[in-house]
């Protein structure tokens, strides 16, 4: 009648990292249920929701051209200023829909925490599902701004994939550690669209990083968004851009630092969410 | 190797803190409070005291203290106990939503709960997406729900509907729904809480029926948490009994049970102060009997939320002492909420003589809500100022069940709790002013 052998389940405080991978591999099937509840939500609610994923960065989009480009005139390495502008806000968008969508989703799921056990990392991992699908629909409007501005990127454009996965490790990183610390602190409810709002202005989105003086550019790479929005920009450029290697090597480093320490945090307390939730 | 379950000196332990109004706590608190840890530590040198006072505001609270037990393959354990006892912390415990903070707990093979029915349904989604969600939610992989789904659709009877949005379900088929994906689990251990008190008496039958077959046809270990002695009778080979966190008899259930109420650990329908061996009241007047009764007098522990019952009292006045004595009943819901005192109408009552006196005190019909309530039966009499002749606390109890569907305080679509310690039927006008 069951499938698998017996096993023993150890239940003890503190129990350790042992049975924790088998979980996930066990549950790795409610992950895309719950990706898929989430997709399937979205668009069963709302009259425009596919329409909500283009328009919101079409839109900055227009809003960062006219100020940045046209009213400030700042440079664009040779690349229309829209594209230029789009371009980042496709992995801005990821970002930040990601971490709104997953630092509350421990909170959102309450019923399922306190009813059922998973691996609670499921929760806030399988919101990023949404958040990428949305980030396609809206890369299929870089291609046509391409047609429009006839700008033809070349080769480059493969490594787009690359930096996506490091857009999605910088939104699970955060996501894991805000998801958890929400659970016990609600100031995250505040936090965030904050941190949101303030990112999109610091992060190289209206404007291109190599504005930034040349000896503040390793500070200014501190930000994780920063070596993303780089990435996706040289991905699409046509001349030979030089790339800011520096800049994006301390990225990525410290983007496996918050994911991993969001990892092991998120683990450290996950224990305790069906208590004080 | 037949033993399935092992608990070893299990604890879990609570900490409330007073001061939190809220369930969570805000940043802002915890950087005042090292502010005012670290202020009275320096206070306190400079003062030279120790510091024990700021400690209070801390409560520590055992919900589990010490508990060992052992559940064998195919056993259908019944957990029972008050309110507070502790009987879904260990639940909870079992099925590795929280964890325990002392001791430790050995399962062979795979645990399932149904805490709650319906746990994880998405109204916006249809009846079969729903099926899918469900049982991943609770630990199936599609090959396991694909080869369960026709079994599941079946036993919820919901063919005609299953690419429907269960927000346009009924009630009921949300009930039968939920049940059905939750009973087709195919863990080793089930835990179950409580949800059997919904839907409809034939389909708590066959509810029951479906435990009864994955134990026995099956081979599973069933863990069940009821307040409902009928249940845990006719479904428990033995039973565990809680109290306070700590367990008080596990044995088998009939004497468990008998054990639950004569310990006064339970309030029961109906009771006799003589069989149970105790005089309760003073020389004036005593308590002979209690009872909760429906329509038919007949004495029930349940009565459907659309029905009124009678809690009847039978009490032996000893002195005539031109007093006049007034009832009064006490109701509590089962979280400990004072929920109301009821007591006849003053004209009503004369001064009385010497005799044996019954009491009726009528609960109307979509009057209380949905839950377990207890009550406390108490004589008062008024003569040279107030006398309380007896007062015995939780002397009866009974459960108001709400079948779901066809309740006229309830609205089709939705099958949640409904908040609050009454859920009266009041007069409700709506009507179209311009």
């Amino acid at each position: 009648m069951s499938r698998d052998v017996d096993y023993d389940i150890l239940i003890k405080p503190g129990r350790g990292i042992k049975h924790y991978w088998r979980d996930l591999v066990q549950y790795r099937e409610l992950f895309a249920f719950l990706a898929w509840r989430d997709v399937l939500v979205r668009y069963k609610q709302t009259a425009i929701g596919v329409a909500w994923s283009i328009i919101r960065p079409l839109l900055s989009m227009i809003v960062f051209t006219i100020i940045f480009g046209k009213l400030a005139k700042l440079p664009s390495e040779g690349v229309p200023y829209p594209i230029m502008v789009y371009t980042a806000m496709l992995p801005w968008q990821l970002f930040a829909n990601s971490l709104s969508e997953s630092s509350s989703s421990l909170v959102a799921n309450t019923n399922l925490i306190t009813k059922v056990y998973f691996p609670r990392i499921i929760i806030p991992s399988s919101t990023i599902a949404v958040s990428l699908l949305d980030f396609l629909l809206s890369f299929l409007i870089l291609v046509i701004l391409m047609f429009w501005y006839q700008f033809w990127p070349d080769w480059k454009i493969l490594t787009i994939p690359l930096f996506l996965c490091l857009a999605i490790f910088v939104a699970l990183g955060f996501g894991f550690w805000i998801s958890a610390l929400y659970v016990r602190y609600r100031d995250f409810r505040y936090v965030i669209p904050f941190i949101v709002q303030f990112g999109l202005y610091i992060s190289p989105v209206g404007f291109s990083s190599t504005i930034v003086p040349e000896k503040w550019r390793l500070i200014y790479s501190l930000n994780p968004m920063v070596g993303v929005i780089d990435g996706f920009r040289w991905a699409i450029s046509r001349e030979n851009v030089q790339f800011y290697w520096a800049g994006f090597i301390i990225s990525i480093m410290l983007t496996m630092a918050v994911f991993v320490s969001g990892f092991l945090y998120f683990r450290k307390t996950e224990q305790t969410f069906a208590d004080v939730i | 190797m037949n033993r399935v379950v092992k608990v070893e000196n299990l604890s879990k332990k609570y900490v409330i803190s007073h001061q939190a109004k809220e369930r969570y706590t805000a940043l802002r608190d915890v950087m005042a409070n090292s502010f005012k840890t670290v202020g009275r530590k320096l206070l306190s040198l400079a003062q030279d005291r120790k510091l024990k006072t700021q400690n209070t505001s801390r409560e520590e609270i055992w919900a589990l203290k010490d508990i060992s037990f052992e559940v064998n393959r195919g056993d259908k354990i019944g957990i029972i106990g008050r309110n507070g006892a502790g009987k879904t912390t260990i639940l909870k415990i079992l099925g590795r939503i929280t964890e325990p903070s002392e001791g430790e707990i050995r399962l062979r093979g795979r645990v399932g709960s149904l805490l709650e029915v319906g746990t994880g349904f998405h109204p916006e989604l249809t009846g079969r997406e729903n099926i899918f969600l469900n049982g991943a939610i609770l630990g199936m992989t599609r090959t396991q729900i694909n080869k369960k789904f026709d079994e599941i659709v079946d036993f919820a009877e919901i063919e005609k509907f299953l690419d429907t949005p269960v927000k346009r379900y009924s009630s009921g088929m949300y009930v039968r729904l939920a049940f059905a994906v939750a009973a087709h689990l195919e863990t080793e251990i089930l835990l179950v809480d409580e949800v059997l008190a919904v839907g409809d008496a034939r389909f708590q039958k066959k509810c029951l029926g479906k435990m009864e077959d994955v134990s026995t046809k099956e081979g599973r270990t069933i863990l069940f948490v009821s307040h409902n002695m009928g249940t845990i009778t006719s479904l428990c080979d033995k039973t565990i009994l809680l109290d306070t966190g700590q367990l008080i008899e596990y044995g088998k259930t009939s004497d468990v049970v008998l054990r639950y109420y004569s310990q006064g650990l339970a309030s029961p329908a109906s009771f006799e102060s003589v069989s149970m061996g105790k005089l309760v009241g003073d020389d004036h007047a005593s308590l002979i009997s209690g009872a909760v009764v429906n329509r038919d007098s007949k004495t029930v522990s349940e009565v459907d939320i659309r029905e009124p019952l009678i809690i009847t009292m039978r009490f032996k006045i000893n002195r005539s002492a031109n007093n006049k004595y007034f009832p009064n009943f006490h109701f509590f819901s089962s979280d400990g909420t004072y929920a109301f005192v009821s007591s006849p109408r003053t004209q009503t009552i004369e001064t009385a003589d010497v005799g044996i006196y019954k009491a009726e005190c009528m609960i109307p019909d979509n009057f209380l809500n949905e839950g377990t309530y207890f009550v406390g039966l108490a004589l008062t009499s008024f003569g040279s100022g107030m006398t309380v002749h007896f007062y015995e606390r939780n002397a009866l109890s009974f459960n108001v069940r709400d079948p779901i569907e066809n309740v006229p305080t309830r609205h089709h679509e939705y099958t949640g709790p409904i908040p609050g310690v009454v859920r009266p039927l009041l007069e409700w006008t709506v009507r179209r002013e311009s």
